[in-house]
């Protein structure tokens, strides 16, 4: 108790869904009215009074409300440690922003509670504030006042925010006149040198060249090893390995896992997502005479979970489901994974691992396995076919499902550039 | 609607709980006092933004009154022919307009707070009240620019001869100033607050003020308001201070204690009702903006 600085309980935030005045202002004056003699909520239903007190589990109230309510957070209860490095991620929509803009006071929760102990900063973007037609040196001012440092404090980091930045030679120069890369990078040396016992850092990362982002991580780094505490919402897994040591995984504006980051990040690849299990049998845009047809396909990774987000280093496995029709004598398959861009990637053939599919019929799994994948962070469609001995077509289908590889892993030290590369190799490097 | 309420130094081992709560009277202005600096360079942001890259620069604060002026001397003055109560119609008209201009330029800058700073509001937390006062201190500066060409043509048509007796009230100015910086705000931060849902108020302002002015004794003296209708005229709290303003200043006009008072009790109900509807709003209008 004595050293959490941060106290989460049961922390809801529900947002109402669609319009939100438009012919309300009779609503607004009914409810009003009620609330001032203490009643409850005329315009929402008993059903849904009901919900919100107990403030839970009840989802969306599309059915039976007059006005649509989504629940961003839906009790939430959390403790952070003095010096904890906390990654928190999650797809979108998980509630991960929500938090973070509760924590930073920029909206208030719908019921709940945080406590938080020392002086709390966060960074939801980058440059909050900045004008453009002042000049670098004034936006220092500006922009260190709106994060809440006082005159006094900035005028002593000054020089310190002006070399990190690198613009010293335009620091006269109004902001308008910036590159975007100056910009970002006044816009973080300001931030990065915020002194708060907490910092709450959303995907700020994302921006500014691979040599900028190395250095603001090891900002972040250093302000992690000072003993302060710091919450990081990104959707780099790489980054918030190296980062974080503890991780928060949010599904559905509820805690998933509260553990290691590396657990968090683990069980955050494993979620599903609905595409990573397909149904072929009702797909209609396929060609072949049909004798044999693909009825299912799903990935596993190396743990055998089922799921359709991996990293470099796990195994991809496809498992496909071939429903015959009638008795196949012999028959090639093949799968072929395309980048979304469509390029392609790869082309698996059963012959060129010597596997022989003969005297197929009924229904049979078939099992491909790619160890230890390497295929860089994207999203990837696979095709599948099935052919005769005369490779005439008995089944293929375009698109039949579609998988992604995400940032992060144990193989991967630093961050990759989606657009750098298609397959990671990890060559020999020798000094000679 | 979740209501929220954020409070400072509540239990003794934590600095801060956020938590939804219903106070209409927490208002943490100790919060406003801390971003003092926040404030300060804000003002200094408007002061210096405004102007960059234009020619005149700050002439402009010159140009804006003198022209109005010169366009009332005109048409109210020349055309219209309506009384000054025998004060140079210039002195009368830009005496109204500076005082005008001030109240008018802070009501329609501060209601837009919330609109203007969403995307700011939505990054970041600092007190929002620092944005509306902020803007009420940039115009004071603006204002006392106008003020000093004011008492320059005033000094001009007195060594002219002219027919006016600024006198011992002008110590009222300060009094005078703050309430329209009151008034100027308090219905400013009001309507800010309810722009974030009823974005109408928005357009009603702009013309709403416009309006306003000819519902108010600027272009026009009291005295020419029939006896009938001169309550509902004075019933504008702004109209006692106008008139007051070009008593001390002109000595025309009538300077009635009562409306002082009247236009004094005004300022503060709104000024308190801005204050306590902002609160409300600053917490959550991030959803409904």
């Amino acid at each position: 108790m004595s050293d959490t600085v941060i106290q989460i309980e049961s922390l809801s935030k529900y947002y109402r869904l669609g319009v939100v005045s438009s012919g309300t202002i009779s609503h607004d004056l009914n409810r009003w009215w009620a609330r001032f003699r203490g009643k409850p909520d005329p315009t929402l239903r008993v059903d849904q009074v009901e919900k919100k007190n107990k403030s839970g589990n009840s989802g969306t109230g599309n059915e039976n409300g007059y006005d649509d309510f989504i629940w961003a957070l839906r009790d939430i209860n959390l403790e952070v440690r003095q010096g904890e490095v906390l990654g928190i991620i999650g797809r979108n929509g998980a509630g991960k922003s929500t938090l973070l803009k509760i924590l930073s006071r920029v909206t208030a929760p719908t019921t709940g509670e945080c406590r938080i102990k020392g002086r709390i900063a966060s960074l939801l973007e980058v440059g909050t504030g900045f004008h453009p037609e002042l000049t670098g040196r004034e936006n220092i001012f500006l922009n260190g006042a709106i994060l809440g440092m006082s005159k006094y404090e900035i005028r002593g980091k000054f020089d310190e925010i002006v070399a990190f930045s690198e613009v010293e030679k335009y620091i006269d120069t109004p902001v308008k006149r910036y590159s975007s890369g100056m910009y970002v990078r006044l816009a973080f040396a300001v931030a990065a040198h915020l002194e708060p016992e907490i910092l709450v850092v959303d995907e700020v990362l994302a921006v500014g060249d691979a040599e900028f982002q190395k250095k603001c991580l090891g900002k972040m780094n250093d302000v992690a090893t000072q003993g302060r505490t710091i919450l990081f919402v990104s959707h780099n897994m790489g980054a918030i390995n190296i980062l974080c040591k503890k991780g928060v995984l949010l599904e559905g504006g509820q805690i998933a896992v509260r553990g290691s980051a590396s657990e968090a990040i683990s069980k955050y690849q494993t979620i599903n997502s609905g595409s990573c299990d397909v149904d072929l049998s009702i797909v209609n845009n396929r060609i072949g005479n049909g004798y044999a047809r693909f009825i299912k396909v799903l990935t596993r990774n190396q743990r055998e979970e089922i799921c359709d987000n991996f990293v470099i280093g796990d195994d991809l496995i496809f498992d496909i489901n071939i429903l015959c029709e009638k008795k196949i004598r012999f028959a090639r398959m093949s799968l072929h994974i395309k980048s979304s861009d469509g390029i392609p990637i790869y082309h698996f053939h059963n012959i060129d691992a010597g596997f022989e599919l003969t005297d197929l019929d009924g229904q049979l799994w078939i099992r491909i396995t790619l160890k230890k994948q390497k295929i860089y962070p994207g999203e990837y469609h696979v095709n599948l076919w099935l052919g005769d001995m005369s490779y005439e077509y008995l089944d293929y289908i375009q698109n039949a499902m579609k998988f992604m590889v995400i940032e992060g892993g144990i193989v991967l030290r630093r961050p990759l550039d989606r657009n750098a590369g298609v397959v990671h190799e990890i060559p020999l490097w020798e000094k000679l | 609607m979740p209501r929220t309420d954020i409070t400072l130094k509540s239990e003794p081992s934590w600095d801060l709980v956020i938590r939804p709560k219903t106070g209409w009277f927490d208002l943490h202005l100790s919060d406003l006092w801390r971003y003092r600096d926040l404030t300060m360079l804000f003002v200094w942001r408007d002061f210096v933004a405004q102007y960059k890259q234009t020619i005149l620069g700050p002439l402009w604060y010159l140009i804006q009154p003198l022209f109005s002026t010169v366009v009332f001397t005109i048409i109210f003055g020349k055309v219209a022919r309506i009384s000054t109560d025998g004060i140079p119609p210039f002195l009368f008209y830009m005496a109204g307009v500076t005082c005008w201009s001030y109240f008018s330029e802070c009501l329609t800058r501060t209601s837009g707070t919330f609109i203007t700073n969403a995307g700011l509001f939505g990054k970041v937390y600092f007190p929002r009240m620092t944005v509306p006062v902020s803007t009420v201190i940039s115009n004071i500066l603006k204002f006392g620019i106008q003020f000093l060409f004011f008492i320059g043509f005033l000094v001009f048509f007195m060594i002219k001869g002219a027919n006016v007796q600024p006198n011992v009230w002008m110590l009222l100015m300060p009094y005078l100033l703050l309430l329209m910086a009151g008034l100027g705000l308090g219905a400013g931060i009001i309507v800010s607050a309810l722009t974030t849902k009823y974005r109408d108020l928005q357009f009603l302002v702009t013309f709403g003020v416009q309006l306003m002015m000819y519902a108010t004794p600027v272009v026009y003296p009291i005295s020419v308001v029939p006896e009938k209708y001169k309550w509902l005229a004075l019933a504008n709290p702004m109209a006692p201070i106008i008139e007051a303003f070009r008593y001390a200043f002109l000595g025309s006009g009538d300077l009635d204690f009562r409306c002082l008072l009247y236009s004094t009790v005004a300022t503060l109900a709104l000024f308190f009702v801005g204050i306590i509807l902002f609160n409300r709003v600053e917490k959550t209008f991030m959803d409904t903006v």
